[in-house]
């Protein structure tokens, strides 16, 4: 296959993983509206967000940083989805992926928060400020239970290549991860509930409370390219999930059930639970999952 | 702050706002002018809308998407929370609150404004960008209500702001103010709802309207 092929189709996986977020936001809070006995948004509602969003006339800026802020949150989420294997076994979607994706997309994970942090820091509002640090102490709580599992699954597989992850996880369930290194699988899901930014976890953002955290001064055409790098987000690291722990794709029907179903995870937890402190939470991260991730490196020490 | 005798039109402005030196941990004397040095003192520009059916479309986004800055004044704010609650739903008509005047696009004055709130509610419109809207919630934005002769409530709301829809009553229901909201998108959907526009072409009216009122203004002219 050319380059110029290759292209054509990340540049399709991405249509589809931006449209597959969008409409899995809408679900999502379609069923929170149920949970809380509403009727709740239409599912297309994120689509109308995304284009009022962009057709606003007026805007402001406070500076370089302040546009680049997210350029930054959104060429994070992109990164993540350009080195991710989508579809195992397919030719054609798989991307850019090469034999070290996996710390490349860890550092992608993070590289979008430090942008927005930079950018929201030049928009001067003090609740950006507070949202900011609230959310890269918070982040820096999430990334270190995360870390130790895909330590632990690197010593697992011998490998640091997402598609050699899930190429040693098919033939079934009981050779996904999930099965033969629960514990790493445990600390990773409960990292992922923080990564979601879903309630328990959503100090960061609080919504519809004063504070709405980074984006407070971002408005327009700023916020629509937040929103965008928030669907492709959620679906690419649901994506990274399911290639470590759940087996993998080999189609994108496997793909949009599973990544739902992952995704699902943390709003099922967040019906449940209320909103945690900051300090409540990396207190929390720092102590189950994260001894939980230790023991799956130690496993292996053995 | 020695300046004080000099300048008349400093009056209404507060001391930290006035025009001032300050002395660095050199010795280095800064001139600092606050108004000019911390605020944006551009004045706020028609943007002409689109033609044809790329406009439709877009006011059919604004109309369906209206997100409501969460921003009470007077009694009608107690109305608001119900119409999030599973009773009424506003969700269901792509109603959202925004914390923030920067992403939202609707204002809604929920009753009597006291001289005070005014001046909070027009550095809230102001930062709000151009499609943007404004609700008057009872009878006290129409002809001053049961406060018409108060010493320090406003009468006529659209003497200040560019009102879009009035919801009468005291207070209305719920009920009432989706009907409003549904107004409102009718409204924005056939292209009248352009009260940015007409705030920025009218602005001197508009201003002396509110200097008329607000005795210490001590803000820039236009709040972007």
């Amino acid at each position: 296959m050319s380059l110029f092929e290759r292209i054509l189709f990340v540049l399709a996986g991405l249509f589809i993983v931006l449209n597959w977020g969008l409409i899995m936001t809408g679900i999502i809070r379609k069923i929170i509206a149920r949970v809380g006995m509403r009727r709740g948004i239409k599912v297309y509602q994120p689509y109308i967000n995304l284009v009022k969003n962009f057709s606003i006339r007026s805007q402001l800026s406070h500076g370089v940083m302040f546009y680049l802020g997210p350029v930054f949150r959104l060429s994070g989420g992109v990164g993540i989805f350009l080195f991710m294997p989508m579809i195992y076994g397919s030719e054609y979607w798989t991307n850019f992926s090469f034999t070290g994706d996996l710390i490349l997309i860890s550092y992608f994970m993070f590289f979008g928060m430090l942008g927005m942090a930079l950018g929201a820091g030049e928009g001067g509002h003090p609740y950006s400020a507070i949202g900011v640090s609230r959310g890269l102490a918070q982040f820096t709580a999430i990334e270190l239970p995360l870390t130790l599992a895909i330590l632990s699954i690197a010593i697992q597989y011998h490998t640091i290549s997402l598609t050699e992850i899930v190429a040693a996880q098919q033939g079934g369930i009981r050779n996904w991860t999930l099965v033969t290194n629960p514990l790493a699988t445990a600390a990773a899901m409960l990292s992922f509930l923080g990564a979601m930014g879903h309630s328990p976890f959503n100090v960061v953002m609080a919504p519809q409370e004063n504070p709405i955290g980074p984006p407070t001064e971002y408005h327009g055409t700023f916020l629509g390219v937040l929103q965008t790098n928030r669907a492709i987000l959620h679906v690419v690291e649901a994506v990274l999930y399911m290639n470590l722990f759940f087996g993998g794709a080999t189609n994108w029907g496997t793909l949009i059930l599973k990544t739902f179903l992952i995704y699902f995870w943390s709003v099922f937890v967040g019906m449940v639970f209320p909103r945690f402190r900051v300090d409540q939470s990396i207190p929390w991260l720092l102590k189950i999952p994260l001894a939980i991730g230790i023991l799956a490196i130690i496993i292996f020490m053995i | 702050m020695s300046e004080k005798k000099d300048i008349p039109e400093d009056m209404f402005l507060a001391p930290e706002n006035r025009k001032h030196t300050v002395t660095g941990p050199d010795g280095e004397v800064i001139h600092v002018d606050p108004l000019n040095d911390y605020f944006c003192q551009d004045l706020p520009k028609v943007e002409a809308p689109y033609k044809g059916v790329l406009e439709k479309f877009l006011n059919w986004a604004r109309a369906e998407s209206l997100w409501v800055l969460a921003y009470g004044t007077g009694c009608g704010s107690i109305e608001l929370p119900p119409l999030f609650s599973p009773r009424f739903d506003a969700y269901r008509f792509g109603v959202m609150m925004r914390p923030t005047p920067r992403q939202s696009g609707v204002l809604i004055i929920s009753g009597y404004l006291a001289v005070k709130t005014l001046k909070r509610a027009i550095r809230s419109y102001e930062q709000m960008q151009n499609p943007k809207y404004v609700i008057a919630l009872g009878s006290c934005t129409i002809n001053g209500g049961m406060y018409f002769d108060s010493y320090n409530t406003i009468n006529r709301l659209d003497h200040y702001l560019p009102v879009d829809v009035y919801i009468a009553g005291c207070m209305p229901r719920p009920e009432a103010i989706l009907a409003g909201f549904n107004k409102l998108k009718e409204r924005i959907k056939s292209g009248n709802a352009e009260g940015a526009n007409h705030y920025a072409e009218n602005l001197e009216w508009y201003k002396a309207n509110q200097k008329k009122i607000i005795k210490d203004w001590n803000m820039p002219t236009y709040n972007w």
